[in-house]
């Protein structure tokens, strides 16, 4: 129990608070005008939501929530001034610094938390929600899937007005759809994996526990899916994606299909889950009442979001950088790297701070060995370097390949000078390394803050 | 000479990772010239009649545990005739509940054990996460690792447990102690996954493993220059950040 807070204190609390809410609309750029909102007036979050005209948006996903928000702002931008936590900031309190800074927007759009999404749209009451998937992630700081799944269940109930767009190809996920929403998915059995992959989640029917059939499993659990016993089955899809071009590092397109009629997708982000993140923005948007130029246009202007598919140029080499946070995640990026060309220099950081995961043990459960053919230097950096370094060796990595270098920017450098000129050293650092590095980069001039470029 | 594991439903436990501790396994039998022989023992799958050496069953959400539960009851006499032949036995997690005499979850309802190990385990509200290490004075070493449990489990009297928390909840957050040891079977609430990080174990896990097989043999050591390292970081988050609350 925390003792009660002297009078006089208090007092300069909700003074500061009262400042604090004066400053909405004006710079901000932390989490921390947010937090303390928070810790000191809740309901004044309920309050800033309200001034929004056209009210907010939320999405919600283990993996590519980031990505699908800033997929989503890039199509509203040039119709809807909007709000939006773009840094990642995606807890109550970075949803509440995004409000402060919200001066003159329309419209409310904001990735969350999925452990967060209850709070989150308890207080923004959000007109239309976005639920993308939910994949095995932090069990030490989420707890278990089925955990998460039942909040986001009752965060649903709790919004009986709000447009539901969820994605059908997740079992738990499409369980949730109700009329007057949409249900996106994939319809390309070109492009399914062979098998369900070793990490994947949601094997067992929701409702009796059998075993899924999948038609076709594209990312994870992700999929055409029917149960062999009480036939629960992928719902129908209202926003599809077919006829998907991969086009290894460098892009994809597909064929996006609505009741609003068919469109041809191109995307500068490589990869399937991509392909799922641009349907989902586009299946928000069109919800909203967006048409499919707008969309079309949108996802075509998109280039990348913050150090989840960015390329840096640096000297005469250029660093690929792909975040990696949880096994689902990180084999599509390793799927991915490898469809273009298996790397030859890897710098992989694995930190385990609270955003990380304390728990490293998910770095078992991520498929790294199709990235050993080929790769003739692995240095494993940050502070969990070591693990890191033996999830490699025991996978069948020559361990006179790899170097343990736990200091992120030594490692970056060491990378660097084992990358030869016109070559790209690719960097797969997990999120406070992510921070770290791009820090790193910033201070040497090779790339904007992101803070510095969002709008 | 061939090592016969049998991993225990490693599509439905396997939610830590539990497939590092087979890589690690057959890694270092590999090294001193033996091969493994792993096979996957699922559900309604009968148990191979004194052909396994070596049983390893890891953890699941509460799901799938209860999914398991009743197909491992059916399981529960071939398994003890196998232990009681020597056959080694690794339990991680919700695998190591379940060999238990039972579990009982917050809502009073009962799951079965098998009752290869003495003790059972009873849900609490609260999860215990975090790093752990462990002294275990019957080997003269420490293990490192990673908990995450709301399971309380109770050792009977007289039970050995793995061994002395140093940092972190252990067994049931109170005892001091974690994990439990019987015969050649051995439970314990750590992943991470184990077996990287503490190679020693590994090694011992083989040595018992070969001797149900009908071989003697004391392992060289290998260099294990990565694994002493990841071993020390794991030790160190442990004593600066387990057993919080």
């Amino acid at each position: 129990m925390r003792p009660p807070l002297p009078l006089s204190l208090e007092a300069a609390a909700v003074r500061a608070a009262g400042a604090l809410s004066r400053l909405a609309g004006r710079g901000g750029g932390t989490t921390l005008p947010g937090k303390l909102l928070w810790k000191l007036d809740p309901g004044a979050i309920d309050a800033l939501a309200r001034r929004l005209p056209q009210g907010s948006v939320a999405v919600s996903a283990t993996n590519g929530k980031t990505t699908t928000t800033a997929m989503v702002a890039e199509i509203l931008r040039p119709h809807v001034r909007v709000a939006h936590n773009a840094s990642g900031a995606n807890l109550v309190s970075g949803v509440a610094s995004a409000l402060l800074r919200a001066g003159g927007a329309e419209l409310g759009l904001f990735e969350v938390d999925e452990g967060a999404l209850a709070e989150v749209t308890r207080r923004l009451r959000p007109k239309a929600l976005l639920l993308a998937n939910l994949f095995r992630d932090q069990l030490d700081r989420y707890g278990e899937l089925e955990l998460v799944a039942a909040r986001w269940r009752d965060a649903v109930a709790a919004l009986p007005d709000a447009r539901l767009v969820v994605n059908g190809d997740d079992p738990q996920v499409g369980s949730l759809a109700r009329p007057g929403g949409r249900v996106f998915g994939l319809d390309d059995p070109r492009v399914a994996r062979p098998a369900l992959q070793h990490a994947a989640d949601s094997k067992f029917c929701i409702r009796c526990g059998t075993p899924y059939e999948y038609a076709a499993a594209y990312v994870g659990h992700l999929g055409d899916y029917h149960c062999p016993s009480c036939g629960h089955a992928r719902p129908a899809l209202d926003v599809v994606a077919r006829e998907v071009e991969l086009r290894a590092l460098d892009g994809a397109s597909f064929t996006l299909a609505a009741a609003e009629g068919e469109t041809r997708i191109e995307l500068a982000l490589p990869g399937l889950y991509n392909v799922y993140n641009a349907t989902g923005a586009a299946a928000l948007a069109l919800a909203l009442g967006f048409g499919l130029d707008d969309v079309r246009a949108g996802l075509g202007r998109f280039s990348a979001a913050f150090g989840r598919f960015e390329r840096i140029a640096v000297g005469d080499k250029r660093l690929l950088m792909l975040l990696i946070k949880n096994p689902a995640g990180a084999n599509e990026a390793i799927r991915t790297l490898v469809e273009g060309r298996a790397p030859r220099v890897a710098v992989v950081a694995l930190n385990d701070a609270i955003a990380d995961g304390r728990d490293v043990s998910w770095i078992w459960d991520v498929d790294f060995e199709p990235l050993l053919q080929g790769l003739e230097r692995l240095v494993a950096t940050g502070a969990r370097a070591a693990e890191l370094a033996l999830r490699f060796a025991y996978g069948g990595l020559d361990r006179g390949r790899i170097e343990v270098v736990p200091p992120l920017e030594r490692a970056l450098d060491r990378g660097l000078e084992l990358t030869p000129p016109g070559e790209e050293l690719t960097l797969l650092p997990t999120y406070t390394a992510m921070l770290a590095l791009r820090r790193t980069i910033a201070a040497r001039g090779l790339v904007a803050n992101y803070w510095e470029r969002a709008a | 000479m061939k090592i016969r594991i049998g991993h225990l439903y490693p599509d439905y436990l396997n939610i830590y990772a539990d497939r590092g501790n087979i890589a690690v396994l057959t890694a270092r039998a590999r090294a001193r010239g033996h091969d493994l022989d792993v096979r996957g023992i699922g559900m309604r799958d009968a148990v191979p009649a004194g052909g396994i050496d070596l049983f390893y069953v890891g953890g699941g959400q509460d799901r799938e545990q209860e999914l398991v539960a009743h197909d491992l009851v059916a399981k529960a006499e071939p398994l003890r005739e196998a232990v009681e032949g020597g056959a080694a036995f690794l339990a991680v997690c919700g695998g190591y509940q379940l060999l238990g005499s039972y579990y009982k979850d917050v809502a009073g309802h009962e799951l079965p054990g098998i009752g290869l190990l003495p003790l059972h385990t009873v849900a609490g509200r609260r999860r215990m996460i975090g790093d752990v290490l462990l002294d275990c004075d019957w080997a003269g070493r420490t293990l490192a690792g990673f908990e995450n449990h709301a399971g309380r489990t109770i050792l009977d009297d007289g039970a050995d447990p793995l061994g002395r928390v140093v940092a972190g909840f252990g067994n049931d957050g109170a005892s001091g102690y974690e994990g439990c040891r019987h015969r050649r079977v051995y439970g314990t609430y750590l992943h991470g996954p184990l077996l990287p990080r503490n190679p020693w174990f590994a090694d011992l896990l083989l040595e018992q493993a070969l001797t149900h097989a009908g071989r003697e043999e004391r392992f060289e050591p290998l260099p294990d220059d990565l694994e002493r390292a990841a071993h020390a970081v794991s030790a160190e988050r442990a004593r600066s950040r387990g057993g919080r609350r």
